[in-house]
Parts: structure tokens; sequence; C-alpha cells
């Protein structure tokens, strides 16, 4: 495992850039200038950073509608991202995927998909073709809670199971399916339990730990390249900010609010930074300041980034 | 007699129903959640403080709740299913088009599936997964009845008479419709609101609706299309064309006889659906009006739809792909002048 400074830096770097990316992004939104809808990941930028970092570059991921800290933990840049975001032609899917379908094949992100549940079959499919090709990669697939209950992760994920396919099936389970706590949808509220009824493992992680989510995804990546796929990682996390754009989060306690923030994964990450001795406030606050420039040049690109015309409204429809 | 929008309006007409008979219950995601949405458009918001143990929230889970609804419904319950976007009807078509649908039928007449799906449509910034129009996919679907609503005294007589009736009923509506002020309203929504009359009253499940006269050309559309027909028909006027506008509103089954008699005015026909054109209910109409009134044509039938792609994101894609005004004027003007 690596546990190198520069490696961990990288690592804070990430979970900055997602967060700032998310922040900024909402300011967008709220002043209007950016279109669309959105969903945002504050709060659970350590699952993402976590086992994007256990990943070869030419692993896969897919992801759902809440995919822009999976993206940009792939090595999506901040521009692409931008760009799509203001429906430019150079967005990473040219404008024609949005928020919600946020991917490059090229980094090793399949298009989000915004159907819940939806990727998990396919992520098995694109496991099953590597097994088949006899390909070294892995893919890891995000889901949230609310996945666990749609008939096609059972379908999924049985399959993978009895073909022992490179797929490490990552829950974010953020206590919430949109408005809808977990208990009053699960009676068994431990979703790596599954995989042990299907005959796999898995396994419950403190999800807002990005070093434990890495070494977690690390052992999981490790047995699907050895056949012995697939591995259910339920990464425990909080989502700070609303569903959607205009979800207040009247729903979330306060007491459980208050209790996830203060387990904040970049603030949790910082202080064990700083607690190493050779990484200091001065290092992290430059990191930010790099971050902060980054995205600031690239709201103004994307501004100006080139608009599709007609012609591009019937393209890509067929290969 | 009271202003409201569609949201409004369809959430008193679940209360009233709710209130009538203890057999109706709603099922559906995020619908009743304290301190919730009341459904993504907020249609049920409220209502599970009114009637405990009735709005049923479910895990994300579309062919099971729906099944649920079709197996309640058999059992003597009266469902109103809510679909959170129309996209995810196609998780849930199993149950709807395989169980609800042909219930009746296989069992010889025995079985009754009085159950209500509520769905939004519509492309609104959301890209290709929560954009489509799904009434397409459910108008040939026979043991099926599909409507759509267009405003707010439609959209309370619709549910009414949907929940009352002894068939699977498919409500659409659009997220453009539900309310065009407050702090949900979404871009480019568009009043949709009507004058509610206190009395209980419905509206029948197999009517079109005339909403403007005229004597030049009949526009037929229904949802968000409506009421860019309407902005079309006054442009036209202007121009000395006097467009009949009919919300079609019944798409299975249609409306010939009001169609036919519009035709019969008028000789002439466009046909606005957003959505791809190929494949859509708009195929269907063209094809029924040369069956029940070819006679009246004098010209051959014109189809306003989207093109035969996906839902792009990108505004001005989406401003491009779903019909506007100002092709509707266009084709209604060049077919007035044949
Ligand atoms: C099949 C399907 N049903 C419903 C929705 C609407 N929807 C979008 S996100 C969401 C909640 C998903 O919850 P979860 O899987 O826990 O992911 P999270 O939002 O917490 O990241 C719902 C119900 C959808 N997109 N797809
Ligand atoms: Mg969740």
């Amino acid at each position: 495992m690596k546990t190198d400074r520069a490696f961990h830096l990288k690592l804070y770097e990430q979970l900055v850039l997602i967060r700032e990316f998310e922040e900024r992004v909402k300011f967008l939104f709220l002043e209007g200038t950016m279109p669309g809808t959105i969903h945002q990941c504050q709060g659970q930028e350590a699952t993402a950073v976590g086992v994007c970092a256990a990943l070869r570059p030419d692993d896969f991921i897919t992801s759902t509608f809440r995919g822009h800290g999976h993206a940009l933990a792939k090595g999506l840049s901040v521009q692409e991202m931008l760009d799509e975001l203001f429906g430019a032609t150079t967005g990473c899917c040219k404008g024609k995927g949005g928020s919600m379908h946020m991917g490059n094949m090229d980094k090793g992100m399949v298009p989000g998909i915004a159907i819940v549940a939806g990727g998990i079959p396919l992520a098995a499919g694109m496991a099953l073709a590597f097994k088949l090709q006899r390909r070294p990669q892995v893919v890891a697939c995000f889901f949230g809670d609310g996945a666990v209950a749609e008939g096609a992760f059972h379908e999924g994920v049985n399959m993978a199971a009895i073909w022992d396919l490179p797929v490490i099936l990552v829950c974010e389970n953020n206590l919430y399916g949109a408005s809808t706590r977990i208990d009053k949808v699960m009676k068994n509220p431990r979703v790596s339990d599954r995989a042990a009824s299907y005959g796999f493992r898995g396994e419950t992680v403190d999800g807002n730990d990005v070093l434990a989510v890495y070494a977690a995804a690390q052992r999981a990546a490790e047995e699907c390249r050895a056949g012995k796929g697939p591995v259910l990682l339920e990464l425990l996390t909080y989502r700070r900010t609303g569903h959607s754009r205009r979800d207040a989060c009247h729903y979330q306690a306060k007491d459980e609010r208050e209790a996830w923030f203060a387990r904040d994964p970049i603030e949790r990450f910082a202080v064990q930074l700083l607690d190493r001795g050779d990484v200091s406030q001065a290092d992290l606050d430059a990191i930010k300041a790099d971050v902060d420039r980054q995205i600031t040049a690239g709201v103004e690109n994307a501004k100006r980034a080139p608009q599709p015309t007609l012609a591009d409204l019937t393209t890509d429809v067929f290969a | 007699m009271k202003r409201q929008g569609i949201a409004e309006a369809l959430r008193d007409g679940i209360a009233e129903e709710m209130t009538r008979d203890p057999a109706v219950f709603c099922i559906g995601e995020d619908i009743g959640v304290p301190g919730g949405w009341g459904g993504a458009f907020t249609v049920t918001l409220g209502l599970a403080e009114k009637f405990p143990g009735r709005i049923i929230d479910t895990p994300i889970a579309e062919l099971g709740f729906t099944g649920m609804a079709v197996g309640a419904a058999m059992m003597g319950m009266r469902p109103i299913a809510d679909m959170q976007y129309g996209d995810f009807l196609f998780l849930a078509s199993d149950q709807l088009i395989n169980n609800a649908a042909k219930m009746r039928y296989m069992s010889g007449g025995t079985v009754k599936v009085p159950m209500v799906m509520r769905a939004p449509i519509g492309a609104t910034g959301r890209g290709s997964q929560h954009a489509q129009s799904m009434e397409r996919y459910f108008t040939g679907v026979p043991g099926l009845k599909v409507v759509a609503v267009s405003n707010a005294y439609d959209a309370k007589g619709i549910l009414k008479a949907a929940v009352r009736d002894d068939n699977p009923v498919m409500i659409f509506e659009h997220k453009l419709l539900y309310g065009s002020k407050g702090a949900r309203a979404e871009p480019g929504a568009v009043d949709a609101t009507s004058e509610i009359p206190d009395a209980d009253y419905t509206v029948p499940l197999d009517q079109a609706a005339v909403r403007r006269e005229g004597q030049h050309v009949t526009i037929l559309g229904w949802l968000l299309m409506t009421h860019y027909a309407m902005a079309a028909a006054t442009i036209l006027a202007a121009e000395g064309i006097e467009a009949e506008v009919i919300d079609v509103r019944s798409l299975s089954p249609i409306d010939y006889a009001t169609i036919g008699a519009s035709l019969r005015k008028t000789g002439r026909v466009v046909i606005v659906e957003e959505g791809p054109k190929t494949g859509g209910v708009s195929a269907e109409i063209a094809a029924g009006i040369m069956e029940h009134c070819a006679d009246s044509l004098m010209a051959p039938v014109v189809r306003v739809a989207s093109p035969d792609v996906p839902v792009p994101f990108t505004p001005i894609l989406e401003n491009a792909y779903r019909p506007d005004v100002s092709r509707i004027v266009e084709a209604a003007r060049r077919l007035a002048q044949t």
C-alpha cells in the first residue's frame, strides 16, 4: 500500500477539488448561469477518491446521476466537465449528456446512468467482457443505497457472483434514497450483508475515511483481478447537500446532520495529514488555492466554450 | 370556484377521492415522507398527514410497487400509483402491460384492475433519461386507457374519473405544466391553471376537447403541445388564418368523433407531438384520420414532432428538439395555403 506523503497529498487534492467543484457548480446554478439540474456529492468525496485511487487508468467505473465526484476522481478534467455542464461541444459528452450523464470512455468512465440501479447489470456485463477477453481490468460500479431495492441490483449482482466477475460493487450508503431514509425501506439496513446471500464477500467501510476506502478498494480490486470477484463494498457516508438542486433536506434530522458534519471526510483527512508531521497547514492551503484557481479558470473558459449548432442535433445517434 | 394549477388540482382530486372511498390509496417513491416533497412535483404534499397509512412510500422499486398496485386493485383496492418520472415506466412496464392490461381478458372477464398510474413526462433540461414522452409506449396496449392532461380543470376531473374507472388508467402529466409560479416552478413552465368548481365533477376519459374554434386548419396536440398550439393559433389569427385547436387528451382510445367534426370544417390538420416522429401517437392519429375521415381531407396530414433522436441535454439542442410555436405556425400556415 502506498503511504507516501505525495500520494496522501494527491488524495487530499482530489477531495478538495471535488468539494470546491461542487460548491462552485452550486453557486453557478443558484446564480442562474448554469442550465439543467444537479445532484451533488458534498460530504461523499472520500468514496469516489478512495475507490478510484485503487484503480488503474484502464479500469472502468460506472456512475449515477450523482457522478461529478466519480468523474473527477477517475481523471476527467475540470474543463471537460464544466464545458459539459454549460452544454458546450467541448464537454466530455459534447453537451448532449449533461450533469447526470457525465463520462469519458477514454478515461475509463461510462457516462453516468441516471436510472437507479441501471448501471449494475451493465457493469457486470462489462466485467463479463473482460473475463471473456482475458483482460486484467476491473469495473467499479457506483450506486446508492436506494439501488439495492431495484430488481436490477439483484439480477446483476447474482450473475456477477455466479460467474466470479471482476466487478467491485460500490454502494455509497448515505442513509437516504432521495428523501426516504433507509430504515423505512430496508428491514436489514446493512447493505454489505447482501453479498453473503449471493455467495461472495461484502464489507462495510467508513466511507468518510479516504484511507479506509482506499484500502478496502485495493483488496477488492486484487481479488477481482485474481478471478475472485465480485466484492461488495458498502461505504457509509452522508450527503451534506440537497438530493437535487431545489431540495432543502427538511427530512434529515438536525442531530443526524450535525453528527455527520462533524465527520466530514476532508476535515478528518486534513487532521490526519497534519498529525503526520511532514505536512503543514500551508501545504493544504496551497492545494486549496491551486484548486480554486483551476476551477475559476475553468468556469471562465466554459462560459465562452463553443455551443452546438442545429446540425449537432441529429449526429451521434448511431455508430 | 378557485384558481388552481395542475399540482394543486390533482392534490385536491386525490384527497376528495380518498375521502369518498376508503379503497383509494397512493403508492410511490417519496410521496409522503415527513419533511419531504409530496412526490417529485408536490402533488401529494400534505396528504400523508391527512390520510395516515394511505400514502405509501416505497423503496426505489418501480416494477415492485406497480405490481403491488395491480395486485391490490385485483383484491378490491383502488391504488393511485405515482411514477416519479415517466422514463421509469420502462421498469414498471412488465406489470402494466403483461399483468394489468391483460388480466381482464385472460381471466375471461372475471378480474377487475381498477388502478391509476400517474407519470410526468417532457424534455426539461434534465438530459436523455428524465425527458422522454412516454405515452407512445402505452397507447397501443389493449386493455389500458391512456389520457394526458393539459390544464388543472382536466387534471382533477380526469383523475377522479380514472379512480372511479374499473380498468387500469394511465395519466400522463407534463413537468412544465404543474405550475408556473413559486419555488418549484421550472424554467419554461407554462401557465396551466384553471377555475376549479367547488362541486364534485369528472371529465370523461375518452373525449378530446376543442380549445379554440376556427375554420381554416385543425391543430391537434396534447400536454405542453396544446399550449404551444394555442399560442400558434393566436399568431396565425393575426395573419387571417383561423386555426381550430383540439386537445386530443384521450390518447387511447382516440376520439375521432371530435376530430372528424373539426376536419369536416377545416379539411386540414396538423398533428403536434413532443417526442420522436417515428412510431409516435401522431402516427396512429394520422392513420386513424385516414380510416375515419379521409373524405374530409383537402390536403395530406402534416405532423410536427421531434426528430428521431434521444432528448439532448444542452439547452440549444433541447429547444431545437421540442416542437415550438414557430414550427407549428409555419406548418399550419403552409398547410392553410395549399
Ligand atoms: C429507476 C429510478 N427510479 C427513481 C429515480 C429517481 N431518483 C433519482 S435519485 C433517487 C434516489 C437514489 O437514492 P440512492 O440510490 O441512495 O442514491 P443517492 O441519491 O443517495 O446518491 C431517486 C428515487 C431514478 N432516477 N431512477
Ligand atoms: Mg442514498
